[in-house]
């Protein structure tokens, strides 16, 4: 396995900027996730990794050595897609066996067999082996392309958002499989998703990219914990993080709109600010915020409260069912020690608590 | 109800539901009633569409009295292989005294029979042998190189960015919308130059050309439609541009090649205008024959139906090889396009 | 506002059921969520309420009247579909105001009810404009407002979110539910987000393969599956299942383990035949604790932002025998490490593993 750095790619399509100035290492070992919307150059960062796109400008190096004017074949990368990827007129056996039989390769048959044979049983598709892949459900399918990539044992794996094609249920338990299988082998890995559980539940660190841009890159519980903007406080967490414009007077954080007052002592934070606050930080019940249940979301191990106070709505989540009605009037707290502020442009403004 | 009407009459709109269809089979009997129609129906028009077919394999089994009888003979005539073996021979026509001594003879052949009972000695195999042995070449050369080349083409265009893609397709495509009939002339002259005319090469050259804008456009459409990831994966894995060309694309292409290698063909099989004015002989093809298959003292109606029978054949084989790929080739990419 | 009454409803495509008899009764002003994966029948079904598709045998009564083989447009419903059928060279306005014109509402009217439900939803600003310039939200949104303006009995929902990205899910979710408190119409919704259902619906009704397998509140689905299907399908993730075989008082799971079977299920358990049932908890009846009495070795460990799942392994290396728990998000569980659990005997459900069908205690 290596790691892979990227040194200030920049990527352009017909004139629209895909990728500005993108820098990251990918440690050895290291389960790397980028996430971001469409479009924000996600798969074209992946793609200029594989050699499958060239960039306009920067490098990539693998274990320090650049590797741009390397062929794809040459440059020893496992690519998973999202879909599409296994060749309709094969068979599963063939199918994870192709890489090996690459001109570059040239292994003989015996290692073959064993190497896809290894694989399948990691993956539990060894029972599939002879079948054509038109005959495979989605979740085989994905589960072959994973296979495909891991029977290469290539420098890095490259997965372009292999899992989002498949149905809730599946994608979960893939998912789980394939962090075990990933912790297992400590392979250096490059993941691609849209899906913010998906990032925090596999990542080592996470890169949040947008329109062509890193944010941020950090571990899943500092993303989470420190976003680094507002874009970063949205990208993760369900139910979204509460937000709202606020000001600052009298020591207190006070929400625009709203009763909503936090008596907050603290220097630096600016007259105007947006005031984010995540859902399981409102606790219904306790504290001494007023507002009224606007509606109630029941999903079973939890459940997500919209509280109204004055104008705004908050959302709350509380673990397990509620006895909460509709047009309650309930007192609620929220958590002063996980607040996060963010300034006119968005960005967080680090705050050193001082009660 | 409205919304009903809203969803059926927005057309972008894909799944827009209800229609009629679904309330046909409310009742079992009239959606069995009307598949029976169908099918009925499908018969018909196949039976309407056969009928000219039909009359040419008869008539190329009727005697030369029975094929221009009137009222016309659809069964009460006895089968002869005349006309096949007008078609396929050379004859002279024996005088009073060679006739008798022909008829003496207990050696010959069955087409040799044949051709005495009309008074005739074969003394040859005719031209149309040749010709279409020519038709196959040329028409099957050309048919080949114009796939293989729109094949390589239409995978660029599908797959690179080519500067100025849509007009060189539109220029492409142009290359078909003038009638052939006017640049006979130039191109005539132009062989007669390059010492073309009358050759193989020529023809196979010309219909190359023509077929390709074809090629391209229809093997560009079934490319389009095969998921770039596929080459994609196979390039990771360690193959080349080529490599995974020949070993992913073109095995998922198979379809759309076959559509395509159906049509040119045709094409290149019927073409009739070039062959006429740029052959005479040597290479010249079976469509300008089959019209000067004349006989003696009357057109031979029965050789014109077996030489135009006979034509038929080699494409109606192929297609039927092809018929599987032809279907779906044609109902899905090509038509998307 | 209307009940809506089902009776023996069935659907056969040629031999082959798209929908087994059904019965179903959806009381005056209820949300209904019909449940289940593609294939499973419930979109049919709503196609039948709505007259589009015919039933093969069973009634349908609208406010108790029989309407089984009446015209859509004769059952005084609306039907909202996943995508937005609106028409490209109208303006919002008139796309809304539409169905009015069909039912000849004068002009008046027309405006008053037009601004009414661009009012409740919100998009009085858009009223002027092309549904070709509208964001996806905004699209559902006027598709929903004309569904609203009609006034109708029911409204009839296809996957109506289903094309939404899934934050605008949560975001119309929410507002479709508001909608239905506000006005408080029979509704009958399509979905196969096992969350939306919970998080909408009075009651739900999950159905699979053609055939209902539970009607209940989100509450009932969710702690008390009627069998195996259910358990699975609802919760995310689902139920986490272990097969076992009873032996004094305990129940041996793979990988060795001995869960001591509650009290309050002695009883039932005693008189399976053979011995074998499935224990089936959710993830957040587990509690991690160094005492607790039952082990597993950690598979992988998932951090959800405001909550952490651990997932374990009973049997080593065997994705089969991996469980989900909750767990406390700041801690640290390195794979492959043991840690033990114990579950809360109220949560914890069984089921017959021939049937599927869960037990209940006596």
């Amino acid at each position: 396995m290596a790691n892979v750095e990227l040194r200030g790619i920049s990527k352009r399509f017909r004139g629209v900027t895909a990728l500005r100035d993108v820098s990251f290492t990918v440690a050895d070992g290291e389960f790397f996730v980028l996430l971001g919307p469409t479009g924000a150059g996600k798969t074209t960062t992946l793609r200029v990794i594989a050699g499958l796109e060239k960039q306009d400008g920067g490098s990539v190096l693998f274990d320090g050595g650049a590797v741009d004017s390397r062929s794809p074949a040459e440059r020893d990368v496992a690519f998973v897609f999202q879909q599409y990827s296994l060749y309709p007129t094969m068979t599963v056996f063939d199918n994870l066996a192709f890489p090996l039989r690459s001109p570059l390769r040239k292994l003989d048959n015996t290692e073959i067999t064993r190497r896809v044979t290894e694989a399948a049983e990691k993956l539990r598709i060894g029972h599939l082996l002879q079948r054509k892949t038109e005959r495979l459900s989605g979740g085989e399918m994905q589960r072959v392309s994973i296979g495909r990539a891991i029977v290469r044992q290539p420098r890095v794996f490259l997965m372009d958002e292999p899992l989002s094609n498949l149905d809730a249920k599946l994608r979960e338990s893939l998912r789980v499989e394939l962090e075990h299988i990933q912790k297992k082998q400590q392979s250096t890995t490059l993941f691609v998703t849209h899906d913010q559980v998906e990032a925090l539940t596999l990542a080592d660190r996470i890169g949040v990219l947008r329109e062509g841009k890193l944010i941020q890159v950090a571990a899943p519980r500092d993303i989470y914990d420190k976003p680094a903007n507002l874009f970063v406080a949205q990208s993760v967490g369900t139910p979204r993080i509460n937000l709202f414009p606020s000001t600052y007077s009298d020591g207190s954080v006070r929400v625009a709109d709203s009763p909503i007052a936090l008596p907050f002592s603290q220097n630096g934070l600016p007259v105007h600010f947006t005031l984010g606050v995540r859902a399981e930080d409102v606790t219904p019940g306790q504290g001494d915020q007023r507002g009224e249940i606007a509606l109630v979301e029941p999903l079973g191990v939890e459940t997500i409260l919209h509280i109204r106070s004055g104008d705004v709505t908050l959302l709350s989540m509380v673990s397990g069912m509620t006895h909460y009605r509709l047009g309650e009037a309930i007192s609620f707290g929220i958590d002063q020690d996980r607040l996060h502020f963010f300034d006119a442009k968005g960005d967080r403004i680090d705050v050193e608590q001082g009660r | 109800m409205s919304e009903t009407t809203n969803g059926e009459s927005v057309g972008w709109q894909p799944s827009a539901p209800v229609n009629y269809s679904t309330r046909v089979d409310k009742v079992g009997t009239s959606a069995r009633t009307a598949r029976g129609i169908r099918i009925v129906l499908a018969f018909v028009l196949a039976g309407v569409m056969l009928i000219p077919v039909f009359w040419l394999g008869l008539t190329s089994f009727k005697s030369r009295a029975d094929a221009i009888a009137v009222p016309p003979k659809v069964v009460n005539f006895t089968p002869t292989l005349e006309g096949f073996v007008n078609l396929l021979s050379d004859r002279s026509v024996l005088n009073a005294r060679r006739l008798e001594l022909m008829k003496e003879r207990t050696d010959l052949t069955w087409y040799e029979e044949i051709a005495l009972k009309n008074g005739q000695q074969i003394t040859g195999i005719s031209q149309y042998v040749g010709r279409l042995r020519n038709s196959v070449i040329i028409a099957g050369t050309s048919t080949i190189l114009a796939v293989i080349l729109g094949l390589l083409a239409a995978y660029s265009f599908s797959r690179f960015k080519v500067p100025g893609e849509s007009d060189w397709l539109f220029f492409i495509l142009s290359t078909r919308m003038l009638p052939p009939v006017v640049v006979t002339i130039p191109i005539f002259l132009m062989y007669r130059q390059l010492g073309l005319h009358d050759t193989h090469l020529g023809l196979i050259l010309l219909y190359t050309v023509f077929n390709l804008s074809l090629t391209v456009w229809l093997l560009k459409g079934f490319l389009d439609e095969i998921p770039r990831e596929y080459e994609e994966a196979a390039m990771v894995d360690g193959y080349t541009r080529l490599q995974a060309f020949r070993k992913v694309v073109l095995p998922q292409a198979v379809t759309g090649i076959a559509a395509t290698t159906v049509f040119s063909l045709i094409f290149a099989w019927n073409e009739y205008a070039f062959a006429l004015m740029l052959t005479t002989e040597r290479a010249r093809t079976a469509p300008p024959t089959i019209p000067t298959i004349l006989g003696r003292g009357g057109v031979e109606w029965s050789a014109i139906a077996a030489g135009s029978l006979g034509f038929l054949i080699p494409v109606v084989i192929v297609t039927f090889v092809l018929r599987r790929h032809l279907l779906r080739g044609v109902t899905f990419g090509a038509i998307r396009q | 506002m209307a009940t809506i009454e089902l009776r023996q409803v069935a659907k056969k495509f040629g031999d082959v059921y798209a929908v087994k008899p059904l019965d179903l009764t959806i009381a005056d002003g209820e949300f209904v969520v019909l449940l289940g994966p593609s294939g499973c029948g419930k979109t049919t079904t709503l196609r039948m309420i709505s007259g589009l598709e015919a039933t093969t045998s069973g009634r349908i009564l609208i406010d108790g009247k029989d309407v089984t083989w009446k015209h859509p447009s004769e059952r005084d419903i609306a039907f909202v579909f996943q995508l937005f059928a609106l028409y490209p060279h109208m303006s919002v306005r008139q796309n809304i105001e539409f169905t009015l014109e069909a039912q000849n509402v004068s002009p008046a009217e027309r405006t008053q009810r037009v601004g009414d439900v661009a009012k409740l939803l919100e998009i009085e600003h858009l009223l002027a404009q092309r549904p070709g310039g509208l964001s996806g939200g905004d699209r559902q949104r006027v598709t929903l407002a004309r569904a609203l303006v009609r006034r109708p009995a029911a409204f009839l929902m296809d996957e109506p979110l289903g094309a939404l990205d899934a934050d605008f899910r949560h975001t119309m979710r929410a507002e479709i539910k508001r909608l239905h408190l506000a006005q408080h119409a029979t509704t009958v919704y399509v979905t196969h987000d096992q969350i939306e259902a919970m998080a909408m619906s009075d009651r739900i009704v999950v159905m699979s393969a053609a055939e209902v397998q539970q009607v209940g509140t989100p509450h009932e689905v969710y702690h008390d599956p009627a069998n195996l299907f259910v358990a699975r399908f609802i919760g995310s993730p689902g139920m986490n299942l272990a097969p076992g075989k009873m032996a004094d008082g305990h129940l041996l799971l793979a990988g060795g383990h001995r869960y001591l079977i509650p009290a309050q299920w002695r009883g039932t358990l005693s008189q399976v035949a053979g011995g074998e049932v499935i224990l089936g908890f959710r993830p957040e009846a587990a509690t991690v604790s160094d005492g607790g009495s039952l082990a597993a070795e950690v598979y992988a460990n998932d951090l959800h932002g405001a909550y952490a799942v651990l997932h374990l392994s009973l049997d080593g290396e065997n994705p089969e025998t991996v469980v989900h728990v909750r767990a406390d998000r700041f801690a640290h569980y390195p794979i492959g490490q043991s840690v033990r659990f114990d579950l809360n005997p109220d949560m914890v459900r069984f089921f017959d593993p021939n049937s599927g069908r869960a037990l209940r205690t006596q």
